[in-house]
């Protein structure tokens, strides 16, 4: 039963709504749930929270009642942890380094550590793209959007 | 009243045409037909990056602009499925079938060509509904109380999440998660906090622009990067001179350009069922009708211009709820409405009267953008077929680099692209657990206003809840919201029986990238459709 259930993409699919509905309907009537006459800020919250549980409930029961799919896998069929990675650590880079660095490099971070993502990229192609984009965008964002971010500068002044 | 609605129309003419806002169209379909093309990006990852750019416009630029791209990105999706065999977008998906058959015939030029027109037409329909339509359905919404607001929102809600692509309890399940997520914030009636969690950044509540570039920007390249296709580019080579079609082809396309425009036009009237579903339904009853329906899928013109006049007339209707009623189909018309209400405009049927300029100005600058359009696909073809030659790994690079610089620049917030990297997460864990995130962002942009009806409502009838089933006109959109359940757990229980149109939706929805859906799609050409 359980062995048949880990197999199951609505499993953890109907498991991660009942986690987000729990989340709202106990939290939910903290914030006061008011009568139905004069509703407080907290009923909207933890009737949807409730509504999403059932359905959780409903989406993983149902992965019991039914025969297994073509394709039941959570994870597709060539995971690729690395590009996942490198996508998900280019806004982070853009954090780090437009906070600390300025605008032209964290843009060049941010383009440089998603493009090492490819299978197909070189080293020297992305570093390549991550300055052209950078410069074109740095041009177009600083100087002609006016957006007040630093093109260069150091953590505790300098430059 | 007609004569109301053209003298409106004329001045919205005068707006579309004052040289700033051509621009801006212009801009518009140019940028929307060229992400049409490309593979891996779609109009709404393109409209929520362009989203932060329109803020230091003027609201009507804004939308002349963000809508083009809706519009011109169908253009662009035609080339793709037609020379390349790539349904790369939902909606051109079936136009694959018969349309890359005629390019191997080499007539792949005149299939764009008619399409084109067959298109134009299509959308011309779709604008002509929206002019005579929306005064009528505005004059009747303006008597809405907040019961019937609230009822006709549970239906465009409950429509737009489950007759879109698949599960429907997924589809409300992501509804209500997208309702959750709005809720997030200060109460606008009691001033409480919700959802912040100490965190003062989220007082203001998530911000539409993160919301959209974490779902639509980066969940979906996580969900195609090296995952794409090689693109044979072998029959993409299309002079003007192969353009030219036939008497007799011409003639032969009058009447499946009528009936997809019908078609679409009646789909883009139920809320929820889009372009996508236009498509397919046209191409099925295209076969039913044709003479020769064992042709189809080696080369029927027919096949290639039905369900694309279909698919622009649905998406030139999806305006109308949207504009006149403020009630959004799918996730694109949710953030067009969303950019309206960063602009400080409320959505919903006062929109028409407070902002002429806005609603007629649009309506006008569709006819312009579907001209500009036109005149860019016909001599452009081969131009935009070498943009399918930039390879995904400069594509998706810069595009992220557009996503981290436009949330940023929206509130000059780095707190803000945190959000959209967590958002972006959860949305490929969704992505993969076979959520389709669009109706989270229907339940965000609708939420906050329904949250306020209902309670308003509720004040009004003193917490007597039947208020919903004993006033006539909310009773009928609760009494619609039933059917629309009751048709669902009807098609489920039935056994079985799936169209290949169907599936071939859901391979193309699940598949953005067009990577594996396309080896599908062919694959089931040959399964039976009932």
């Amino acid at each position: 039963m359980l062995r048949r259930l880990i197999h199951k993409r609505d499993f953890y699919a109907g498991g991660m709504l009942i986690l987000f509905g729990l989340l709202a309907a106990l939290k939910g009537p903290d914030y006061g749930p008011g009568t139905l006459m004069h509703m407080g800020p907290g009923f909207m919250p933890t009737a949807l929270g409730v509504i999403l549980i059932l359905l959780g409930l409903a989406i993983a029961g149902s992965s019991l009642a039914t025969p297994a799919g073509v394709d039941e896998q959570v994870l597709p069929d060539h995971p690729q942890w690395f590009a996942w990675g490198c996508i998900l650590a280019s806004p982070l880079m853009f954090m780090i380094f437009g906070t600390y660095f300025g605008m032209f490099p964290g843009t060049f971070m941010c383009i440089f550590v998603a493009a090492l993502g490819d299978k197909t990229q070189t080293y020297k192609s992305a570093v390549g793209l991550a300055l052209i984009v950078g410069v074109a965008g740095t041009a177009l964002f600083s100087y002609l959007l006016q957006v007040p971010m630093p093109i260069l500068s150091w953590p505790g002044g300098g430059l | 009243m007609i004569l109301t609605a053209l003298t409106d129309l004329w001045n919205g003419f005068g707006v579309a045409l004052e040289p700033h806002n051509l621009m801006w169209c212009f801009l518009g379909v140019f940028l929307g037909n060229m992400v049409g093309v490309l593979p891996g990006m779609g109009p709404l990852a393109t409209i929520s990056i362009l989203l932060p750019l329109t803020f230091g416009l003027k609201p009507v630029g804004a939308i002349l602009m963000l809508a083009g791209v809706m519009y011109g990105a169908q253009y662009g999706g035609a080339i793709c499925s037609v020379l390349l065999n790539l349904p790369c977008h939902p909606p051109h998906a079936v136009t694959c079938l018969d349309g890359f058959p005629l390019t191997k015939q080499g007539k792949g030029g005149v299939a764009l060509c008619l399409s084109v027109m067959g298109s134009f037409f299509g959308a011309s329909w779709g604008i002509t509904e929206m002019i005579f339509l929306s005064p009528v359905l505005v004059r009747v919404a303006l008597q809405f109380g907040a019961a019937e607001i609230c009822s006709l929102m549970l239906l465009g809600l409950l429509a737009g999440s489950t007759l879109a692509r698949g599960s429907p309890v997924k589809g409300v399940a992501m509804t209500v998660l997208g309702i959750l997520l709005g809720i997030v914030g200060t109460d606008i009636n009691s001033g409480t906090e919700r959802f912040t969690f100490g965190l003062t950044e989220l007082d203001d509540g998530i911000e539409l622009i993160a919301l959209a570039l974490g779902l639509f920007g980066i969940a979906e390249f996580m969900n195609s990067v090296n995952q794409q296709a090689n693109i044979d580019t072998k029959y993409s080579n299309v002079k003007l001179s192969d353009m030219r079609p036939s008497k007799a082809e011409l003639k032969r396309t009058i009447f499946p350009t009528l009936r997809g425009t019908i078609i679409g036009s009646l789909c883009a009237l139920i809320p929820g069922t889009g372009p996508t579903i236009a498509s397919f339904v046209a191409y099925a009853t295209e076969k039913k009708v044709s003479r020769t329906p064992e042709k189809f899928g080696t080369g029927m013109i027919e096949g290639v211009i039905c369900p694309e006049a279909a698919t622009h007339s649905s998406v030139q209707g999806d305006f109308i709820p949207t504009m006149s009623l403020g009630i959004p189909g799918d996730a694109v018309m949710a953030l067009l409405l969303g950019a309206l209400m960063i602009q400080g405009i409320a959505p919903g049927p006062q929109l028409i009267k407070e902002h002429p300029d806005i609603f007629w100005g649009l309506v006008a600058s569709f006819w312009i953008g579907n001209i500009l359009l036109v005149l860019l696909n016909v001599p452009l073809i081969g131009i935009w077929v070498k943009l399918l030659t930039i390879p995904y790994r400069y594509l998706y690079p810069s595009a992220m680099f557009f996503v981290c610089i436009g949330v940023y620049a929206a509130n000059n917030d780095m707190f803000q692209v945190g959000e959209t990297l967590v958002i972006g997460l959860v949305g490929y864990i969704l992505l993969r657990l076979d959520f389709h995130p669009a109706p989270i962002l229907l339940g965000f942009v609708m939420g906050p206003r329904f949250e306020e009806n209902f309670r308003r409502a509720m004040l009004l009838s003193r917490g007597d809840i039947g208020v919903f089933v004993e006033r006539p006109i909310s009773a009928v959109f609760i009494g619609l919201c039933a059917l629309l359940i009751a048709l669902q757990v009807y098609v489920r229980l039935r056994p079985p029986k799936r169209s290949a149109a169907e599936v071939a939706v859901e391979t193309a929805a699940v598949d953005p990238g067009g990577a594996g859906g396309l080896a599908r799609v062919a694959a089931r050409t040959d399964a039976p459709q009932h």
